[in-house]
C-alpha cells in the first residue's frame, strides 16, 4: 500500500495574529510554527496506523521553503518512511494542488489523504482541487477509513449525520477528526526521522489563480454589556427588543 | 452569459442558504451585467423550485439524471462543470457547507477558476477582477483576496446576505449533462443522520456549554434552554474530551466551526481555540462565575456567575416569554 500524506505548517493555533507591510503580509515574527493539527493527528497517523496493518510505504509531501524541515521531521518521526519538499513559497491552493498533483500523477500512490483544512487559510480545497487535476474520486471530511485490496471503506461527515461509502483505489480523501488518535513522536522516531529520505523538487510551472491584496483584523466588540446575576431574566428582553434574535 | 448558483435542497425544500446564494448571485449577476441561472440536482417539487424566481433567478436547470441525487462529488462536479459551459457562466455561487467542500474545489480546479471558499460579502467588481473578502485565521482575519480568472467559483458562508425576494419572470429547462456511468465512482452504503435535532452548522440559535457544568448529569438546563426558542446545543472541546457530550456537538478550532445569530455559551472559558469556531455569530451571550474569563472579552452580553442558579432563572423566564408570544 502506497499513500501519500500532504502536510502543510500553520503558526501555533494560540498565535496573536498581526501583519505588516501596509497590511500585506502575515507578521510571522516570533510566531510558533506547527505541523497542521489535521495534517498530523488525522491524515498522517491513519496513513501509518494502515501501513502498519497491511505493510507498504507513507510519504509525506509539502510545498514550502527550506524552514518547512521541522515539520517534515516531526512527520517522519511519527512514522512516515520518506518525504518530498517542493521548493516554493505556497501562493494559493490552486498553486499548491498542481505543485502535488504534477508530482503524484504517475506514483502509482493507491491513495492521497489531507487534513480537512488548515488552521492559517482554512480554505477545505487542496484536496478537492487535487482530486479534480488527478481526476481521481475525492470524499471530503472522512472521519474512518479502511483500506482492502483495491477497495476502501470510508465514512464522511454530511449535513447533519454521516455516509458510509466505498471507492476503489486511487482516490483523495481529507480527514475529518475522529480518524485517528493522534500521536506523539517518541525517540526512537525521532532519531530514525534523521536519517530518512527527504527529496527536494521544483515546482515546476505549477500558477496561483488568485491573490491576497490585504488583510484586515475584524472590527473589535464594543465590550460587553453585563447582566445583573439577580436578574437574568432581563437577558430575555435584550435579546427579543435590542439584539432581536429571538 | 450568467451567475450559475448551485440550489442545494434538503428533504425536498431548499434551505435559507440557498436563498442566501440566489440573493448574493443576482447582487453579482446585477454588477456584471448579466442574470442568475439556479442549478437543481435534488429532486425538489416544482412550486418548490418555483421559490427560486421570488428571489431573482430567471433560470432554472432542473436536472433530471436520478443518479445524481447521490453524493457522488466528482460526478456533481462534471455536472456543474457541464452545466457553467452550456450557459457561459462567469461566475459559480455555492453555499459553504459539507456539498461545496466536496465538490466546489473540483468544478474550479477543472475550469481553472480562481476559487473563494467561504466568502462573507459581496465582492466588488471591478472589470475582470473581483475583489472577495473570506475571513482566515479562524476567524481572527479578513483577508481581501483579488481573483480576475475568467470564470470565478465563490463559495459563501450562510448568514453572510439575508435573502432579499427579488420576484423575476423564469424560464425552466430539464437539465441531463449526460454523464457516462464511469464518472460515478462512489458507492453509498449507509446514511446515518441524526434526525429530529437541529443541525448544528445551519442553526441559527446556539446554546452551548462547557467544564462549569461539573457533570453530563447537568445538561438538562441546557437542553431546556435550547428547546424553548428552537435553539441546537453545542459544547467545549473539554466537554466531548471527557465524553459528557458526543463529539458532534464540539466546536471550536478542531471541531465545528459555527455562525449563527445567537450563541449563549455557559460555563465555558473562552479558550482561544474555543472562540475560533464561533467568533463569526452576530450575538454572543456568556455566563461564567469567573468574571475575568477570557470569552467575556468576546461577548455582547454577559452574566457573572453561578450558571447553576441563574440558568433555570431564565428558562422559566422564557417559558412566560413564549406564553406571552402565544
Ligand atoms: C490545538 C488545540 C486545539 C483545541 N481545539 C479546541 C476546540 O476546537 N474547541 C474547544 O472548545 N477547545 C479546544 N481546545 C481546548 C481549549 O484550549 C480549552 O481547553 C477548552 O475550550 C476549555 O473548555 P471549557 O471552557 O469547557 O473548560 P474550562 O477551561 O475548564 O472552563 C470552564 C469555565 O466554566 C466556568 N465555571 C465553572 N463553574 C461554573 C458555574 N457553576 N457556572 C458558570 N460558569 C462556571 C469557569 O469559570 C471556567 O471559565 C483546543 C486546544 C488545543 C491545544
Ligand atoms: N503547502 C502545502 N503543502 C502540502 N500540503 C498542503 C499545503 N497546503 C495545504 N495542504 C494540504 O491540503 C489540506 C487542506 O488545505 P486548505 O485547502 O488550505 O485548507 C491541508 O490540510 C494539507 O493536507
Amino acid at each position: 500500500m502506497k499513500i501519500l500524506v500532504c502536510i502543510s505548517k500553520v503558526p501555533d493555533t494560540t498565535t496573536k495574529i498581526a501583519f505588516t507591510d501596509n497590511n500585506t503580509k502575515f507578521n510571522s515574527d516570533k510566531v510558533q510554527f506547527i505541523m497542521n493539527p489535521y495534517d498530523e493527528w488525522y491524515a498522517l497517523v491513519r496513513a501509518c496506523e494502515l501501513k502498519e496493518k497491511h505493510g507498504g510505504s507513507v510519504t509525506v509531501i509539502n510545498v514550502g521553503g527550506a524552514d518547512n524541515e521541522q515539520i517534515i521531521r516531526r512527520a517522519l518521526a511519527i512514522g512516515a518512511d520518506d518525504a518530498v519538499r517542493i521548493d516554493a513559497e505556497p501562493q494559493d491552493s490552486f498553486f499548491v494542488a498542481e505543485a502535488i498533483a504534477a508530482y503524484a500523477a504517475d506514483k502509482g500512490f493507491d491513495f492521497i489523504l489531507t487534513g480537512k483544512e488548515t488552521i492559517d487559510y482554512n480554505g477545505s480545497v487542496v484536496a478537492g482541487m487535487l482530486a479534480g487535476l488527478l481526476n481521481w474520486p475525492f470524499i471530503s471530511l472522512a472521519v474512518s477509513l479502511e483500506v482492502e485490496g483495491n477497495t476502501a471503506t470510508l465514512e464522511r461527515e454530511i449535513s447533519g449525520g454521516k455516509e458510509k461509502l466505498q471507492v476503489n483505489t486511487p482516490f483523495v480523501a481529507s480527514a475529518s477528526k475522529g480518524m485517528a488518535e493522534a500521536r506523539i513522536p517518541n525517540i526512537r522516531g525521532i532519531t530514525a526521522a534523521r536519517t530518512k529520505p527527504l527529496t527536494v523538487i521544483a515546482p515546476g510551472n505549477a500558477t496561483a489563480l488568485t491573490t491576497i491584496k490585504s488583510y484586515k483584523l475584524p472590527a473589535e466588540k464594543t465590550g460587553v454589556k453585563l447582566i445583573s446575576a439577580d436578574h437574568p431574566e432581563q437577558l430575555i428582553d435584550l435579546l427579543h427588543n435590542e439584539a432581536k434574535v429571538i | 452569459m450568467s451567475i450559475l448558483v448551485f440550489a442545494e435542497a434538503n428533504a425536498n425544500k431548499f434551505t435559507k442558504p440557498a436563498f442566501e446564494a440566489i440573493t448574493y448571485a443576482r447582487h453579482v449577476a446585477t454588477a456584471s451585467g448579466t442574470s442568475v441561472t439556479a442549478l437543481v440536482l435534488d429532486e425538489v417539487p416544482a412550486e418548490e423550485r418555483a421559490q427560486l424566481a421570488k428571489y431573482g433567478a430567471t433560470k432554472i436547470l432542473n436536472n433530471t439524471d436520478a443518479r445524481l441525487r447521490q453524493f457522488d462529488s466528482g460526478a456533481i462536479a462534471s455536472a456543474i462543470v457541464k452545466a457553467v459551459q452550456q450557459e457561459q457562466a462567469t461566475a459559480v455561487i455555492f453555499t459553504a457547507g459539507y456539498v461545496s467542500k466536496s465538490v466546489a474545489s473540483i468544478v474550479a480546479a477543472s475550469l481553472r477558476a480562481g476559487f473563494v471558499a467561504g466568502a462573507t460579502a459581496l465582492p466588488l467588481i471591478q472589470g475582470q477582477e473581483w475583489i472577495i473578502n473570506k475571513n482566515v485565521f479562524s476567524g481572527k482575519a479578513v483577508a481581501e483576496y483579488a481573483v480576475s480568472t475568467p470564470i470565478k467559483v465563490i463559495s459563501i458562508l450562510p448568514n453572510s446576505i439575508a435573502p432579499e425576494p427579488a420576484a423575476a419572470d423564469v424560464t425552466e429547462l430539464d437539465f441531463n449533462p449526460g454523464l457516462a456511468d464511469s464518472e460515478f465512482r462512489i458507492k453509498s452504503i449507509a446514511i446515518n443522520k441524526t434526525s429530529g435535532k437541529v443541525a448544528l452548522t445551519d442553526a441559527e440559535l446556539v446554546v452551548s456549554a462547557g467544564r462549569g457544568m461539573k457533570g453530563p448529569e447537568n445538561w438538562g438546563m441546557i437542553e431546556e434552554m435550547a428547546q424553548h426558542i428552537g435553539a441546537a446545543t453545542a459544547c467545549s472541546r473539554a466537554v466531548a474530551d471527557l465524553h459528557w457530550r458526543p463529539h458532534e456537538e464540539h466546536v471550536g478550532q478542531t471541531g465545528l466551526t459555527i455562525r449563527p445569530n445567537l450563541y449563549i455559551a455557559v460555563g465555558i472559558s473562552g479558550a482561544i481555540q474555543h472562540l475560533a469556531g464561533v467568533n463569526g455569530s452576530k450575538v454572543i451571550v456568556v455566563i461564567n462565575t469567573d468574571a475575568e474569563a477570557p470569552f467575556f472579552k468576546a461577548a455582547d452580553y454577559g452574566i457573572v456567575g453561578d450558571a447553576f442558579q441563574i440558568v433555570p432563572k431564565i428558562n422559566e423566564a422564557l417559558k412566560k416569554f413564549k406564553a406571552a408570544a402565544h
